[in-house]
C-alpha cells in the first residue's frame, strides 16, 4: 500500500513537468501538434518538414481528415496547441471538426498551418476567408508567371519566388537566399486588414489563371497584389499560416535545386526547407513572442507605489519585457518600446531605455493636468506579439496646503494690505481717544 | 402670557413639516432621486474621512476620464450640515447611520424654516399663519421631505433667516445683528447658488429705501457690514472663491456699497455745513461725483464686453434672458429644473396666492415681486416663491380673520351692550385672539413704517395714520351673518388648502422617484428597477468597469453602484456630455469607437418603451449636435417630430439608443412592439446588435444593460460570402461531393 502511493507519487512528480511543459502564457510554444492530410501518403511526401518539426521536439498526430473520431478538444480542454492542414480537396472534416471549431480553435490563442492548393475545397477556402484571406475564386485557376517561374522543369507554374517579407522576427535572421519553389493557387489580402501580412508575394509579372485553358478574360488577381504565403497574427496572438501550395512543403520541392528564369544564379537546394522551417517557428511561437511584466511606477525617491498622483510629480516608469526563445524567457533588447501618459490623448509620450536585461525604464513629470491617466505601452511590431498593456492612476491637482503661502511676487500686494490694517488701527486709536 | 400662547402653535407649526414629510416614507427610508444621491455619496465621504479630506476631495469615480474636484465644486453647506448632526449624534452615543440623518435633514430643516417664517413675518398672528403655510406649502414641500437631501433643504431656511436678521438689524441697528447677518448670509452661499438671490435683493431693498428718502444710520449698519463681512466669508467658500467679487451677480452689491457711502457722507456733511454751504458743496460734489461714476460705470462696461457672455454665468444669464438657454446651451435648457414653469405648477405649488398684496412692509413686496418674477423664468426659483407667498397670505389671512372676528364681537357687543362682563366671560376665547390680532394689526401698522428707518418728521404723519386706521376698522363692521359665513369660507378655504398640501405631498412629492409605482386594474405595481440594476452591476462587474448612461442617471449609479462614470449630472463639461450624446445617437459602430475610446464596459439605457429615454433621446441628439456638427438635428426629424413609428427617419433607426432600446424586443414585453408612451408600433422591431450585448435586464424592462463587446479576434476577408460552415453549411457541399 505504502508502496503504491509512492510509486504514484514518483510517478506525478515524473509526470508533472510534461504536463507543466503543455501549451501555456509561461510557455508559448505548442507542443501537441494534430496534423489533418488527406492522403497518408502526404506524411512521406512531406517527411522532411515533419521531421523538423519532431526533431524540435513537437509532437505530431497524424490524422486523415476525414477520420470520424476526430476532435479538437474533450470534456472542454483542447488535446492540441497546434494544428496543421494539409488537406486541401477535403470537403468535410469527420468527428465533430468544422470549419467553426477551427475558428474557434484560433480564437482560443492556438495556431495553424492551413494549405491550400489547386482546385482547394469550399471547406478550406472558408477556413482561410475566417483568417482574412481571399483565394482566387476560380477553382481551377493558379498562379502563372512568365518570367519568373523555375527553370528546373520549365513549368511556368511552378514559381521561383524571392520577394519575401523582410523582418528577421518571421524568417529567422539567415537571409534565405534561393528563391522559393512554390506552385499552387493565388491569394489576395485586404489591404484594410492589418492583422493579415503577406509573407511570400508574387512577382509583377504574375497572374492567376487557369494554365489549360485559354484567357478569355483579363485575370482577377495579378501583380504582386498576389500572395503566395501569407501569416495572420490574430489580436490574441494565435498565428496562422495559409499557404496556397502544399507541394512548397514537400520533399521533392525541398531539395530540387532551382534558378530563377533570366537569373545566372543558380542553387543546389530551393529556399523552401530554410522558408517552411523558419515560418514554422515563428507560427509555433518559438520567435518573436513577448511578455511583458506588470508596470511599475513610483515617484523619485520611492519604492511604493502610490494610489494617487499629484500634478506636477516627478515619477518613475518601468516594465520588465522578455521574449520566449522557444525554450527560455530572455531578456527583450530594442529602442523603441514606448510608454503614454493618457488621458483621452496622450499627455506624455517617451520612449524607454533598456538595461539589456528586460528591464525598461523612464522616468517623467506628471503634467500640469488633473484626471484619471493611464499608463499605456501599446507596442505593435510586425512580427511581434502585440504588447498592449495598460494601468490606471488618477492625478489630483494640489491639495489646499500644498499651494505656495507666500508668493515673491506678490510682496508688494502683502506690504500694502498689512500696512492699510496698522494704519486703520492706529487711526482708529488716535481719533477715539487723541482729545 | 400672550408671549405663552404663541408657543403651542408654533410647536405644531414646526411639528408639521415634520409629520408631513414623515408621509413619504413611503416604502423605506431611501434617499430620493438623483443629486440627493451625489450629497448623500459626499456626505459619507466626510463622515468618513473628515473634512480635510472632503476639502480635497478629487473623485476619480466620475466624469471618467476627467475626473471631479469635489471639495471645489460642491455647495458643502448641506453636506457639512449633515455631517455634523451625524457627528454630534454619535459622540452622544446615538448611532444613527449617516444615510438616516441623510434622510432627516430635511424635515427637520423644513421645522427651523417655518420657524424663521414665524420672526420674519412679525406679530403673532401673521407669522404663526406664515409659519404654518410654509409648513405645508406644497412647492416646500417638494424640497422638504424625508429623503430629499438636497441643496434646498436647508438653503431656504438660511434664505428666510438671512431676511429675518436682514430685518432685525434695519429694526434694531445693532452690529451684534449686523454680524449675526453676515454669518447667516455665509450659511446661505455654502448651501445653495441661490444666495445671489439675497445679495441681489438686499441692495435693491437699499437702494429703494435711499430713492424714497428713507436712509438712517440702522441702513446703514444693516448693509454695510452685510457686503464686507459677507464677501470676504463668501470668497472662503471654494466653490465661489473669486467669483464673489468677479462675477457681475455680485456688482449690484457692490454698486450700492458705493451709492450709501455717497449718501452716508452726503448725510454727515449736510449736518455739518450750513444748508447755504451745503448747495455749493451739493453742486460741486454731483457735478464731479457724476464724472466719476461715468468713468466707473464705462470701465465696467468694458470689463464685461471683453468676456465672452458678458461676465454672467449661463444659468444667470437664462435667468435675465429665458430665451438664453434654449438658444445656446442646451444644456441648461435640458434640465426640466431651469426651465419656464407651466401655469398650473403655480396653481400646483403655491395655491396659497389668495391674497391682495396687503400693508406690506416694501422688503417683502420686493422679495415676493422678484421671486415672481424669477420663479417665472426658472421652476425650480418657485422654492425662493414660496415663503415670499406665505408670508403675504400669512399677513392677509390673519388680517381677514381680524376683521371678521372683529366685527363679530362688534355685533355681539351691541346685543349685549349692558352685559359687559358676561360677554367678555362667554368670548374669552374670542376676545384673547382678537385683542392678539388686534394688536398685532396695530404692531403690523406700527412697525412697518418705523421698520423703514424713517425720519423724525415722519412720525407725527404716522400715527394719525395708525389711528385712522383704527378708526376705519371700526367702520370696517360688517353685518354678523356676512362675517360668519365669510369665517366659515375662509376656513373651508384653509382646510382645502391643507387637503391639497396633504394630498400633494403624499402623492405628488413623495416619489422618491428610483422607487415607482403604477396603480392598474389588478393592483399596485411597485418598479424598483433602477436599483435592481445598481445592485446587479455592484455585484457584476469589476470594480474599475465604466460605465456610460445619459447623464441623469449618474450620481445614483456612483452612489449605489459605486462604478466610475463618464458623466453625471452635475453638469459641468458640455463637451463630454456632448461626446455621450453623440454615441447615444449615432449608428452602432461609431458608438462602439466612441465608447471604447473612452474605456467604457458597460452601457446603461433606460427602456424607451415605458420610461423616457426616447424622450431624453431628443436632448441627446441636440446636445451633441451643439459641439460635434456632424449630429443633425434635422436627421431624425420626420415633420419636425420625433417619430419611430412607420415614418421614422433612417437616421433614427440606426443610432445606438433607440437601437439597443428597439432591439430591446419590444416585441418581447408585448408581442406587438408597441411603444406605450407614445401609443404608436415601432417598425422595426427585430433589431440585431453586432457591437453590443444586452447583459441585463431589469425585472420590469426598464433598465437594460449593454456590454460592449471585444474586437474580433479575427477580421473576415471580404471574399463572396462563404457562409460560415456549421452543419446546415456542410450539408450544401455535402450535397456537392456526388459530382466529384
Amino acid at each position: 500500500m505504502m508502496n503504491l502511493s509512492r510509486s504514484v507519487a514518483l510517478i506525478s512528480l515524473f509526470l508533472l513537468p510534461l504536463l507543466s511543459f503543455s501549451f501555456s502564457v509561461d510557455n508559448p510554444t505548442d507542443r501537441r501538434v494534430l496534423v489533418l492530410l488527406d492522403d497518408l501518403s502526404l506524411k512521406s511526401s512531406h517527411s522532411i518538414f515533419f521531421s523538423t518539426l519532431k526533431s524540435r521536439g513537437f509532437d505530431l498526430d497524424f490524422k486523415l481528415a476525414d477520420d470520424s473520431k476526430l476532435a479538437l478538444q474533450r470534456y472542454g480542454q483542447y488535446l492540441y496547441d497546434g494544428l496543421i492542414i494539409f488537406a486541401p480537396s477535403t470537403e468535410r472534416f469527420g468527428g465533430s471538426l468544422d470549419s467553426k471549431s477551427i475558428a474557434d480553435f484560433v480564437d482560443s490563442g492556438r495556431d495553424l498551418i492551413l494549405s491550400a492548393d489547386t482546385s482547394a475545397s469550399d471547406l478550406i477556402r472558408g477556413i482561410a476567408l475566417e483568417c482574412g484571406v481571399d483565394f482566387d475564386e476560380d477553382s481551377s485557376a493558379m498562379v502563372i508567371d512568365h518570367s519568373s517561374f523555375s527553370l528546373s522543369d520549365g513549368d511556368h507554374t511552378l514559381i521561383a519566388a524571392d520577394d519575401l517579407v523582410k523582418s528577421d522576427v518571421i524568417l529567422g535572421k539567415t537571409k534565405i537566399e534561393a528563391p522559393v519553389l512554390f506552385r499552387g493557387v493565388a491569394h489576395s489580402l485586404n489591404p484594410t486588414n492589418n492583422l493579415v501580412l503577406k509573407v511570400l508575394s508574387a512577382s509583377p509579372s504574375a497572374y492567376s489563371a487557369n494554365p489549360s485553358s485559354k484567357l478569355s478574360s483579363p485575370p482577377q488577381l495579378t501583380g504582386s497584389a498576389i500572395s503566395l504565403v501569407s501569416v495572420m497574427q490574430a489580436r490574441n496572438n494565435a498565428r496562422v499560416v495559409i499557404s496556397g501550395s502544399l507541394q512548397l512543403f514537400s520533399d521533392r520541392l525541398f531539395r530540387s535545386g532551382v534558378q530563377k528564369a533570366g537569373s545566372p544564379n543558380k542553387y543546389e537546394k530551393s529556399g523552401n526547407e530554410q522558408f517552411a522551417t523558419e515560418l514554422s517557428k515563428w507560427v509555433f511561437h518559438e520567435r518573436g513572442h513577448l511578455k511583458a511584466g506588470s508596470l511599475v511606477h513610483h515617484r523619485v525617491g520611492e519604492t511604493d507605489e502610490p494610489s494617487i498622483y499629484r500634478i506636477k510629480d516627478d515619477l518613475e516608469f518601468s516594465v520588465e519585457t522578455l521574449e520566449w526563445s522557444g525554450r527560455s524567457w530572455e531578456p527583450y533588447v530594442a529602442d523603441d518600446l514606448q510608454v503614454q501618459f493618457y488621458m483621452m490623448s496622450p499627455y506624455v509620450l517617451k520612449t524607454l531605455s533598456t538595461d539589456k536585461k528586460g528591464m525598461f525604464h523612464t522616468s517623467f513629470k506628471v503634467p500640469d493636468v488633473y484626471g484619471v491617466f493611464q499608463f499605456k505601452v501599446e507596442y505593435e511590431k510586425l512580427g511581434y506579439t502585440t504588447l498592449s498593456l495598460s494601468k490606471q492612476i488618477p492625478v489630483r491637482p494640489y491639495r489646499h496646503n500644498e499651494y505656495e503661502r507666500f508668493i515673491p511676487t506678490a510682496y508688494p500686494y502683502y506690504g500694502a494690505c498689512f500696512t492699510t490694517m496698522a494704519g486703520f488701527f492706529v487711526f482708529s486709536f488716535v481719533y477715539l481717544y487723541h482729545k | 402670557m400672550a408671549a405663552l400662547e404663541r408657543i403651542p402653535p408654533l410647536v405644531v407649526a414646526s411639528f408639521l413639516p415634520h409629520s408631513l414629510c414623515a408621509l413619504v416614507i413611503k416604502y423605506e427610508s431611501v434617499i430620493h432621486e438623483f443629486d440627493p444621491y451625489f450629497n448623500y455619496r459626499v456626505t459619507q465621504f466626510l463622515s468618513k474621512n473628515g473634512i480635510y479630506e472632503f476639502w480635497n476631495w478629487f473623485d476619480d469615480r466620475t466624469w471618467y476620464p476627467l475626473g471631479r474636484v469635489i471639495g471645489g465644486t460642491v455647495y458643502p453647506g448641506l453636506t457639512l450640515t449633515a455631517g455634523t448632526i451625524w457627528w454630534v449624534l454619535n459622540s452622544l452615543n446615538i448611532p444613527l447611520s449617516v444615510e438616516t440623518v441623510c434622510v432627516f435633514t430635511a424635515p427637520v430643516f423644513s421645522a427651523f424654516a417655518s420657524w424663521a417664517t414665524y420672526l420674519l413675518t412679525k406679530g403673532s398672528g401673521a407669522g404663526l399663519t406664515a409659519a404654518a403655510l410654509l409648513a405645508m406649502v406644497p412647492s416646500y414641500i417638494s424640497r422638504s421631505v424625508a429623503g430629499s437631501y438636497d441643496n434646498e433643504a436647508v438653503a431656504i431656511f438660511a434664505l428666510i433667516f438671512t431676511f429675518y436678521l436682514y430685518i432685525k438689524t434695519l429694526n434694531t441697528g445693532s452690529l451684534f445683528y449686523a454680524t449675526l447677518n453676515a454669518i447667516a448670509y455665509f450659511y446661505m452661499v455654502c448651501s445653495w447658488g441661490g444666495y445671489t438671490f439675497i445679495i441681489n435683493l438686499i441692495p435693491m431693498h437699499v437702494l429703494l429705501c435711499i430713492v424714497t428718502g428713507r436712509y438712517s444710520p440702522r441702513l446703514y449698519i444693516a448693509y454695510a457690514p452685510l457686503v464686507v463681512l459677507g464677501t470676504l466669508l463668501a470668497a472662503l467658500v471654494p466653490v465661489v472663491g473669486f467669483n464673489a467679487v468677479l462675477t457681475s451677480e455680485h456688482f449690484a452689491s457692490f454698486l450700492v456699497f458705493i451709492i450709501i457711502h455717497v449718501v452716508a457722507l452726503v448725510y454727515y456733511i449736510k449736518g455739518i455745513l450750513s444748508p447755504k454751504m451745503f448747495k455749493v458743496a451739493v453742486t460741486l460734489v454731483v457735478s464731479i461725483g457724476l464724472v466719476v461714476c461715468l468713468i466707473v460705470v464705462a470701465v465696467l462696461v468694458a470689463l464685461v464686453a471683453s468676456s465672452p457672455t458678458g461676465g454672467w454665468s449661463g444659468r444667470s444669464l437664462s435667468l435675465l434672458d429665458p430665451t438664453y438657454a434654449s438658444k445656446y446651451i442646451q444644456i441648461i435648457a435640458s434640465v426640466s429644473e431651469h426651465q419656464p414653469p407651466t401655469w398650473p405648477s403655480y396653481f400646483m405649488d403655491i395655491n396659497a396666492c389668495f391674497s391682495p398684496l396687503s400693508d406690506a412692509s416694501s422688503f417683502v413686496v420686493l422679495y415676493i415681486v422678484m421671486s415672481v418674477y424669477f420663479s417665472g423664468v426658472m421652476v425650480r426659483l418657485m422654492l425662493v416663491l414660496a415663503p415670499a407667498a406665505c408670508i403675504m397670505s400669512g399677513i392677509a389671512l390673519s388680517q381677514a380673520f381680524d376683521v371678521f372676528t372683529a366685527s363679530i364681537k362688534y355685533q355681539l357687543g351691541e346685543m349685549s351692550n349692558s352685559k359687559d362682563d358676561v360677554k367678555e366671560k362667554i368670548s374669552t376665547n374670542n376676545e384673547t385672539k382678537d385683542d392678539a390680532s388686534s394688536a398685532k394689526g396695530e404692531k403690523v401698522a406700527k412697525e412697518r413704517p418705523s421698520k423703514k428707518g424713517k425720519k423724525k418728521e415722519r412720525e407725527p404723519a404716522d400715527k394719525p395714520s395708525v389711528k385712522s386706521k383704527i378708526a376705519k376698522k371700526k367702520a370696517l363692521v360688517l353685518p354678523l351673518e356676512a362675517s360668519i359665513v365669510a369665517l366659515l369660507l375662509l376656513i373651508m378655504l384653509g382646510a382645502f388648502y391643507v387637503i391639497h398640501c396633504v394630498w400633494a405631498a403624499a402623492e405628488a412629492y413623495s416619489v422618491p422617484s428610483i422607487v415607482l409605482t403604477s396603480q392598474s386594474h389588478d393592483g399596485l405595481h411597485v418598479f424598483d428597477d433602477f436599483r435592481e440594476s445598481y445592485a446587479w452591476l455592484s455585484h457584476n462587474t469589476d470594480v474599475d468597469d465604466k460605465l456610460a448612461s445619459w447623464w441623469d442617471y449618474g450620481y445614483q449609479t456612483t452612489a449605489m453602484a459605486n462604478r466610475t462614470v463618464i458623466v453625471d449630472n452635475n453638469t459641468w463639461n458640455n463637451t463630454h456630455i456632448a461626446t455621450v450624446g453623440t454615441a447615444m445617437s449615432s449608428p452602432e459602430k461609431a458608438a462602439w469607437e466612441i465608447f471604447n475610446s473612452l474605456d467604457v464596459k458597460y452601457v446603461l439605457v433606460v427602456f424607451g418603451g415605458i420610461d423616457l429615454n426616447i424622450n431624453k433621446f431628443l436632448w441627446m441628439v441636440r446636445i451633441g449636435g451643439g459641439v460635434f456638427p456632424h449630429i443633425k438635428e434635422a436627421d431624425y426629424l420626420r415633420d419636425g417630430q420625433y417619430r419611430i413609428d412607420s415614418e421614422a427617419t433612417p437616421t433614427i433607426l440606426n443610432c445606438l439608443c433607440t437601437g439597443t432600446n428597439l432591439s430591446c424586443k419590444f416585441v418581447e414585453t408585448d408581442g406587438k412592439g408597441y411603444d406605450w408612451v407614445r401609443r404608436t408600433e415601432i417598425v422595426k422591431k427585430n433589431f440585431k446588435l453586432t457591437h453590443f450585448e444586452e447583459v441585463f435586464t431589469s425585472h420590469h424592462w426598464m433598465v437594460r444593460i449593454y456590454k460592449l463587446k471585444p474586437q474580433k479576434n479575427r477580421i473576415r476577408g471580404k471574399g463572396k460570402k462563404l457562409k460560415l460552415k456549421t452543419s446546415t453549411g456542410f450539408s450544401k457541399t455535402a450535397k456537392k461531393n456526388p459530382w466529384m
